[in-house]
C-alpha cells in the first residue's frame, strides 16, 4: 500500500503539496504515482520564474512504462525545479515526498486557498475509488 | 552468460573485406568536382570483414528474432498480422523494382496505375474524398494530418484555433503529434466503460479548438459508441475530427471513419494492409480527408488525365502543405498494401474486420473463463482488448511484466505491457484475423500454466525468460545510459 502522509495537501493526479514556512510550496508526484509508473529514467522540471496555472503540464515524469505530465496544483511562479532529479531521478522513486520534490512555486495570490485541494483522507479515497 | 552474437564491428580486421561488393570507383577526376567542405577527413570507421562473416553474422542476428513468420505475436494496437508472401513476389517484379523514382511517367504508366488505384481503394475503405500516399510511417501521417487541420483554418482566417484535443485513451503518438505541429494539448477523460467523458468534452471545445485526436475503437479495445455525438459537438464549436487509423483493422469492411463523421485519417498500411511491420519500418501512412481539407493534401499524388496516369505537383494542388518524403514515400511498402487490397477483395476486406474482432472475442471469453479479468468486462471487445493483472500482482507479487516475459519461453511474443497506462498491471492483447483457434487456444493454455507457476514457483516466472539468447534486460539502465555509440576495446 502506497503511503500517504497526513500533512500535505494532494490533486487527483497524484500530486502532493507542501507549505514551506516561508509561504512558498513544495510539489511532486505521489508514493502511489511513483509506484504505477515504476522505475524514472528521466525528470524534465520547469525553470525557475515560469508562471503556471492550476492544472497547466509543467513538468514530465519518464519510466520505462510511459512518459506523463505533471500539472501545476495551483497558480503561481515556479521558484526553483529540483536540480538533482536530472543526474538523479531515481530519487522520485526512493523519496517522492522528500528529496524527490519536482519544483518549488510561490503561489499566486489567493492561489493556496482557492485551489481544490485534496486533504490526505480524500485523497486516499480517490486512491482506494481506482483500486489502487 | 555468453552473448549470443558479438558486434560486427568485434569480428574486424583491418585491410578485409570484400571487393567485389565496393562500390564504382569514381576516379580521381569525379572527386575533383567534390567541394573540400563536403570531403572527409578520415574514412569512416567501418567494420572490416569479409562477404561471408557479414552474411553469417546478419543470418545469425535475424535467428535470433521473434518475428510474425515463426512465432503468435499479440502486440496490441499494432497488429502484427501475417504478410502473404503473395505481396512480397509481385512487389519484387523487376519492373517494380528497377523504376528509378525520376524516370519519365510514361515509363512508369503500370507503377502509377497501381498507386492511383491504392488511393481510390483507400477512400473507398476509409469513406474519405482524397488519399495522399507519401507519408512514410504512422506518426509522419499524423503529421500531414495536424498540419492539413491547422493550413485549413489558417486559409478561413481562423488563427486562434491551436488547442487539440486528445481523449486518455488515445493512442500516444496523437498529443506528441499536436505538439510537433505546434498546438496546445487537452487531454480529456473517458468514463468506466471506456467512452469519451462527453461533459468533459463539451467543456473543452471553444473558439481555441483545432480539433480532436481520436482512436476509434480506442487504445482500451473498445468501440466509442458516442462517436455521431463527439463529431456533433466537435464540428459545432468549428473544429476537425482526426481519426488515428492504429485499430482500423477492427472496423475494415464495416463502418467507415468517414461516415462517422471524421474530416482526416492516417492509415498504417504495415498494420491494417499487412506490410512489413517492426523493426523500425519502412512503414506507410497514407492520409484521407474529406471535402473540407482535400486541398491541402501533401505532394505528389497520382492523378488521372482521361487514360494517363501521372503526377500531381503544386501546380495542381496550390494550397498543398508541401512534400513530406522525397518522391512518392515508400513505393516497395505501398505496391505490398496495393496487391493485398486486390487479393482481398471487398468481401476479403469485411472477412478482415469480422475475423479480427472474433479472434479478440474468442479469446477474451476464454481467458476469463480460465479466471483472468477482463479491463472492461461489461463492453465487447473490438480487435483488441486488455487484461489486468492487478489481483495477481497483489495476490502473487508477479507482475504484468513478468508474465510478458514468461510468454517468451513459452513460444509467444508478449503481448503490449502496460499501455494504456490508465489500466495497472495490463496486457493489451491483439491476436488479429490471421491466427488460427488452435493458436488462440494455446496461448491461453500458456498464460494459465503461467499463472500456476506464479501460484507454485513464483521464481521461475519473477526472473524469466529462462530460454532465450538473453535473459532479463536491464531496460532502466538502457533508458538512463543513452550512449549507444561503439567504441573500441583495448585489445581489439
Amino acid at each position: 500500500m502506497s503511503t500517504v502522509p497526513a500533512d500535505l495537501k494532494y490533486t487527483r493526479s497524484h500530486e502532493w503539496v507542501r507549505t514551506l514556512a516561508d509561504g512558498t510550496v513544495a510539489v511532486g508526484i505521489t508514493d502511489h504515482a511513483q509506484h504505477a509508473l515504476g522505475d524514472l529514467v528521466f525528470v524534465e522540471v520547469p525553470e525557475a520564474g515560469r508562471a503556471v496555472k492550476a492544472g497547466e503540464p509543467c513538468a514530465v515524469v519518464e519510466s520505462v512504462k510511459a512518459a506523463s505530465d505533471v500539472y501545476a496544483p495551483l497558480a503561481g511562479e515556479v521558484t526553483a525545479g529540483n536540480p538533482k532529479l536530472k543526474e538523479k531521478p531515481e530519487t522520485l522513486n526512493t523519496d517522492p515526498y522528500g528529496e524527490g520534490w519536482l519544483m518549488r512555486l510561490k503561489p499566486a495570490p489567493g492561489a493556496l486557498t482557492g485551489a481544490a485541494l485534496l486533504s490526505a483522507a480524500d485523497y486516499q479515497k480517490v486512491l482506494e475509488a481506482e483500486g489502487g | 552468460m555468453p552473448v549470443p552474437e558479438k558486434l560486427i564491428f568485434e569480428y574486424s580486421h583491418a585491410g578485409r573485406g570484400a571487393s567485389d561488393q565496393w562500390p564504382h570507383d569514381p576516379g580521381p577526376a569525379a572527386l575533383a568536382e567534390l567541394p573540400l567542405t563536403l570531403r572527409r577527413a578520415r574514412p569512416p570507421e567501418l567494420p572490416e570483414v569479409g562477404e561471408l562473416e557479414a552474411v553469417r553474422h546478419f543470418t545469425r542476428l535475424s535467428q535470433l528474432n521473434f518475428s510474425i513468420d515463426t512465432h503468435f505475436y499479440p502486440l496490441g494496437s499494432c497488429t502484427m498480422k501475417y504478410n502473404p508472401k503473395a505481396c512480397n513476389q509481385y512487389a519484387m517484379l523487376p519492373e517494380f523494382l528497377a523504376r528509378h523514382p525520376l524516370a519519365p511517367e510514361s515509363h512508369g504508366q503500370g507503377v502509377l496505375a497501381c498507386l492511383y488505384e491504392l488511393q481510390e481503394m483507400l477512400k473507398e475503405v476509409t469513406g474519405m474524398q482524397g488519399v495522399a500516399l507519401s507519408p512514410m510511417a504512422g506518426a509522419h501521417g499524423e503529421f500531414a494530418g495536424v498540419a492539413m487541420i491547422r493550413a485549413y483554418h489558417r486559409a478561413r482566417g481562423d488563427l486562434e484555433r491551436n488547442e487539440i484535443i486528445v481523449p486518455e485513451a488515445a493512442h500516444g503518438t496523437n498529443p506528441a503529434t499536436a505538439t510537433m505541429c505546434g498546438c496546445v494539448v487537452r487531454e480529456i477523460p473517458v468514463d468506466r466503460l471506456g467512452d469519451v467523458d462527453l461533459a468533459a468534452l463539451q467543456a473543452a471545445v471553444g473558439p481555441s479548438t483545432a480539433g480532436i485526436m481520436l482512436t476509434n475503437p480506442s487504445t482500451l479495445g473498445v468501440f466509442e459508441r458516442r462517436i455521431g455525438e463527439v463529431a456533433r459537438i466537435v464540428h459545432q464549436a468549428g473544429g476537425l475530427l482526426y481519426y488515428d487509423g492504429a485499430n482500423l483493422n477492427a472496423i475494415l469492411g464495416k463502418v467507415r471513419p468517414g461516415d462517422m463523421g471524421f474530416d482526416v485519417i492516417h492509415v498504417n498500411l504495415h498494420k491494417t494492409f499487412s506490410t512489413p511491420h517492426g523493426g523500425g519500418g519502412p512503414g506507410a501512412g497514407a492520409v484521407g480527408v474529406g471535402a473540407r481539407l482535400a486541398p491541402f493534401l501533401p505532394i505528389p499524388l497520382v492523378g488521372k488525365d482521361g487514360e494517363r496516369y501521372r503526377w500531381l505537383t503544386e501546380a495542381d494542388v496550390p494550397q498543398s502543405i508541401g512534400r513530406l518524403s522525397a518522391f512518392m514515400g515508400n513505393t516497395g511498402v505501398l505496391l505490398r498494401a496495393y496487391i493485398y487490397m486486390r487479393m482481398l477483395g471487398r468481401e476479403g476486406m469485411q472477412r478482415v474486420g469480422e475475423y479480427a474482432t472474433l479472434n479478440a472475442n474468442y479469446l477474451l471469453a476464454r481467458l476469463q473463463a480460465a479466471g483472468f479479468d477482463a479491463a472492461y468486462p461489461q463492453r465487447r471487445a473490438s480487435h483488441e482488448f486488455i487484461v489486468t493483472l492487478k489481483r495477481q500482482a497483489r495476490e502473487l507479487n508477479v507482475t504484468a511484466m513478468d508474465f510478458a516475459k514468461r510468454l517468451l519461453d513459452y513460444g509467444f511474443h508478449a503481448p503490449t505491457t502496460y499501455f494504456p497506462l490508465l489500466v495497472p498491471e495490463c496486457l493489451l492483447i491483439e491476436p488479429t484475423e490471421t491466427e488460427s483457434k488452435d493458436v488462440l487456444d494455446a496461448f491461453v493454455s500458456a498464460m494459465s500454466q503461467i499463472r500456476k507457476e506464479a501460484e507454485q514457483e513464483p521464481a521461475r516466472v519473477t526472473s524469466a525468460p529462462h530460454t532465450m539468447p538473453v535473459r532479463r534486460l536491464d531496460d532502466v539502465r538502457a533508458a538512463r545510459q543513452l550512449d549507444l555509440t561503439w567504441k573500441p576495446t583495448a585489445q581489439s
